[in-house]
């Protein structure tokens, strides 16, 4: 490499890395700044933008997993829907959380299976075939929703002893309800897997290079399959978390565009794990400041204006600073074995 | 040598692989003794490398049976021909890019420590220990799409004999591999042999069989024409087997005569894909009527400078002028517009559109014209026909222009290339390895078309990794090393000799 070619690939990733050290240290200070004015305002935003982000960040792992395999998956909004009103109805008719939560992540299950099947044996155009099951849910859970069934109960926070008492992150990270903390845990084992397993190795090695990975004995179909099915079930925890969770009940197309947003968060993640849940946690934290905002009342801007916060903000920095993503190779194609 | 007395390792009886409208591979048999080499030679699209992907799995086979180690099997997948020992080496390298050697080396076959946890630092040791047992020079950590081909060639050599292959398939390993390479592979070969693994060696590198086969098979048409000794072959023998009449291996032409300069290229700077600088002042001048050939060790600059002049690659100094116009800032359409012809190195790449049909990757020069087009109307039936003939002129197989540009073999690839380019009017063409993978016969049909366009008063210009095809085509030889144009000869005085020792980098 010539020597000026390195001096600009190297400021450019200094660049970037100081950006993000200052803007690091303008939040940090922000948060300190604000939690010696306003703890408990403080408290409120940022435990709120954790909240937010849960139901991303699982949506994003969703995306993740698809499209390392090679499949994509737009239909994460559809799958998240679908759970969310399935979750509702079992909790309905039987009381128990537990239970509503499994049908949640079956009903994600099936539905990833069903785009599975879609796209790997049909062989059907991916972004179509996501489609169909956003428009499926859609269409279903509004024709069998009724209204005046309550669910019976809600998930509640569990607060993990001291730990909780901690001040400012005791809160925020350490008296959640199940499935935020599942979503914190979910991020470590996706991100461990994806890259120091041996399903993660052969998993990315499909989304890249689908006859390579079948040249060497690992079945390209069985792999998209299986990764798209566990994705849909995370998308469906994503559901039953709006429903048994955020809400405590359902409402007609209560995802909201959720599931593509969670979509953004994975390509600004950079199809990382952790990517994404910096990213979710981005937006979550523009989300729960802009509400505060037209909470508080205080600042004289039309309200549209603050509303556009969370995606403006979410647009510039990742936009700004991230750089270039690296799509798989492969996603998208259907892999056509003679 | 001759190994026919030793146990048959591989055996195909009766072998047929039919795709929707071709019969690839028609009754084959064939078998491999136990530490034999056995080439196997045939024209573009014979159904070379469809019998090999049936004797490894990939493909099931229409009819016949495989027989491996005196065992008849059913493989459904590659995997069972890998728990038998059947390693393979494709025409296409099967690494994934943005992984490590060790990492592409143990994909399917990984090293684990409880719970599928990767163990890394295992599989980077293993790949060491291959890699020094049989002198293949890798980095185990290295990516592999910042490694060049000989290289890459060497991590599918370690992925087979990391399982412990036996059966070793080589798919036109030498195809992209500079002679020293291939020596250096040919050694790999002899050794393993010694070590009683068996393999089946495809080349179109007639030299290449008669230095290393202990036995040769042909293929055509999908048939096993018939095998031969190499003590009682000779290239034009071979050739006439595999084409079914006879070759001339020579290039037929008469002294040039040059006119005009058409290409003029001035102190031309270009750096490659990674900043590097890779063209490094070439002074370069092509005359109508004449074939200046570059000979060069590959990644010496050739490659950056066909994408220079071709508009493919930025240019950071220098001026290349095409019939008289400045084009050193034109686009890649503007500069096919003056009459230049590509036939690029990477023919999957920059060639073709591979999921396209034969008809429409033929007219991808000029689609947007009449009479393929008119406003923004495409006339398919024209294009149709310009396919159907040039599909015949050429003798691209199957002949069929609704084919997909994905389903032909290697050699056919490029013929559609060459139809494409050849068939538009021309003031200067430039064919970057025009007959890498090419089998005989068609090498020499595209180098009598080479020198027709020549005699036409087209400025040629060709690269090529092939000493003998650069000394046997052109007129004038100039030779590039590290990023240079150091020599510049008249075909009389460019002997072997002193064009390998330019090559080499010393000055002769
Ligand atoms: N997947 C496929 N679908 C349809 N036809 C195919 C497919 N693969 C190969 N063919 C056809 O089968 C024939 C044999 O192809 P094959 O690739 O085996 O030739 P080859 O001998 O390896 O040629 P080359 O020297 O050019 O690599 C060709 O006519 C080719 O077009
Ligand atoms: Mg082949």
């Amino acid at each position: 490499m010539t020597t000026a070619a390195m001096a600009k690939a190297k400021s450019r990733g200094d660049y970037v890395r100081i950006v993000g050290l200052i803007f690091g240290g303008i939040v940090l200070l922000g948060i300190i700044y604000g939690y010696i004015t306003n703890p408990v305002t403080t408290t409120a935003v940022l435990a709120s933008t954790l909240r937010q982000s849960t139901p991303l960040v699982l949506g994003a792992l969703c995306g993740l997993i698809g499209e390392r395999s090679g499949i994509i998956n737009i239909g994460i909004e559809g799958q998240m829907l679908m759970a969310a009103f399935i979750a509702f109805l079992a909790n309905v008719y039987t009381g128990n959380l537990f239970v509503a939560v499994l049908a949640g992540l079956a009903t994600g299950a099936v539905l990833g299976g069903f785009l599975a099947f879609m796209s790997v044996t049909l062989k059907m155009d991916q972004i179509i075939g996501g489609t169909v099951i956003n428009i499926l849910a859609l269409g279903l859970t509004s024709f069998f929703y009724q209204t005046g069934l309550t669910t019976q109960g809600k998930l509640q926070a569990i607060a993990l002893g001291p730990l909780a008492e901690i001040p400012l992150i005791g809160p925020v990270f350490f008296d959640n309800p199940p499935i935020t903390y599942a979503t914190l845990i979910l991020v470590m084992v996706v991100h461990y897997v994806l890259f120091y397993t041996r399903w993660g190795l052969r998993t990315r090695a499909v989304g890249e290079h689908p006859s390579a990975a079948d040249t060497v004995g690992i079945n390209v179909y069985k792999m998209r399959y299986i990764n798209v099915i566990i994705g849909g079930s995370i998308a469906g925890l994503a559901g039953a978390y709006l429903t048994l969770e955020a809400v405590g009940s359902f409402e007609r197309a209560m995802t909201n565009g959720r599931g593509f947003v969670a979509l953004a968060v994975m390509i600004f993640g950079k199809y990382t794990p952790f990517g994404a849940w910096g990213a979710a946690l981005l937006f979550g934290f523009a989300v729960a400041l802009q509400t505060q905002l037209q909470f508080s009342g205080r600042l004289e801007i039309p309200h549209q204006f603050i509303g556009m916060l969370p995606y403006v903000l979410t647009i510039v920095v990742l936009a700004g600073f991230v750089g270039r993503t690296r799509v798989p190779a492969a996603v998208g194609k259907p892999y056509e074995k003679e | 040598m001759d190994k026919t007395n030793r146990p048959i390792v591989l055996e195909a009886k009766g072998l047929t692989k039919r795709f929707p409208g071709v019969l690839a591979n028609d009754n084959i048999n064939l078998k491999l003794h136990q530490g034999e080499i056995l080439a196997l030679l045939g024209e573009n699209g014979a159904g070379k490398s469809t019998l090999m992907n049936m004797l490894y799995g990939l493909y099931t086979p229409t009819e016949g049976e495989i027989w491996i180690k005196g065992e008849k099997v059913e493989l459904s997948n590659p995997g069972e021909a890998i728990d038998r020992g059947v390693g393979m080496v494709h025409q296409h390298f099967q690494l994934v890019p943005p992984m490590t050697v060790a990492e592409n080396v143990m994909l399917g076959s990984e090293i684990t420590s409880g719970g599928g946890r990767l163990n890394m630092r295992q599989a980077i040791r293993n790949v060491r220990e291959l890699s020094e047992q049989y002198g293949l020079a890798v980095d185990p950590t290295a990516v592999i799409e910042d490694l060049p081909v000989g290289t890459q060639q060497r991590v599918e050599i370690i992925k087979a004999l990391y399982r412990h292959a036996d059966i070793l398939i080589l798919d036109e390993p030498t195809a992209v591999l500079t002679p020293q390479e291939a020596n250096e592979l040919f050694r790999i070969m002899r050794d393993l042999t010694a070590q009683n693994v068996s393999i089946i060696f495809i080349t179109h590198k007639l030299k290449e069989v008669l230095a290393v086969a202990d036995r040769i098979g042909v293929l055509r048409s999908g048939q096993m024409v018939g095998t031969a000794m190499p003590e009682d072959s000779t290239e034009t023998s071979l050739a006439e087997m595999m084409v079914g009449r006879n070759v001339i291996l020579r290039v037929e032409k008469s002294a040039s005569k040059p006119g005009q300069p058409v290409l003029q290229i001035q102190n031309l700077h270009v750096h490659d894909d990674r900043g590097h600088a890779a063209v490094e002042g070439v002074d370069l001048e092509v005359f109508a009527g004449e074939i200046l050939g570059i000979a060069g060790v590959e990644g010496n600059g050739q490659r950056e400078l066909v994408e220079a002049l071709t508009g493919l690659r930025h240019i950071d100094a220098g001026k290349i002028r095409i019939d008289g116009q400045d084009t050193t800032h034109f686009s890649p359409r503007q500069i096919t517009e003056l009459g230049v012809a590509h036939i690029p190195e990477d023919r999957e790449k920059h060639g073709l559109v591979m999921p396209y049909t034969l008809s429409d990757n033929m007219v991808l020069n000029r689609y947007f014209k009449a009479p393929y087009a008119k406003g923004l109307i495409m006339h398919h039936d024209k294009i149709d026909e310009n396919g159907k003939v040039l599909v015949k002129e050429y003798d691209v197989r199957p002949p069929n222009v609704h084919a997909l540009a994905q389903n032909l073999s290697g050699g056919n690839k490029q013929k559609v290339i060459v139809a494409r380019e050849f068939s538009s009017p021309t003031k200067l063409l430039v064919a970057a390895q025009p007959t890498r993978g090419i089998d005989v016969g068609s090498i020499e049909f595209i180098h009598k078309e080479i020198v027709a366009q020549r005699d036409h008063g087209v400025a040629v210009l060709v690269v090529s990794a092939e000493l003998d095809e650069v000394l046997g085509l052109a007129d004038r030889v100039a030779v590039m090393f590290d990023g240079r144009v150091v020599k510049i000869l008249p075909i009389a005085e460019a002997t072997r000799e002193r064009v390998g020792l330019l090559m080499a980098g010393s000055d002769a």
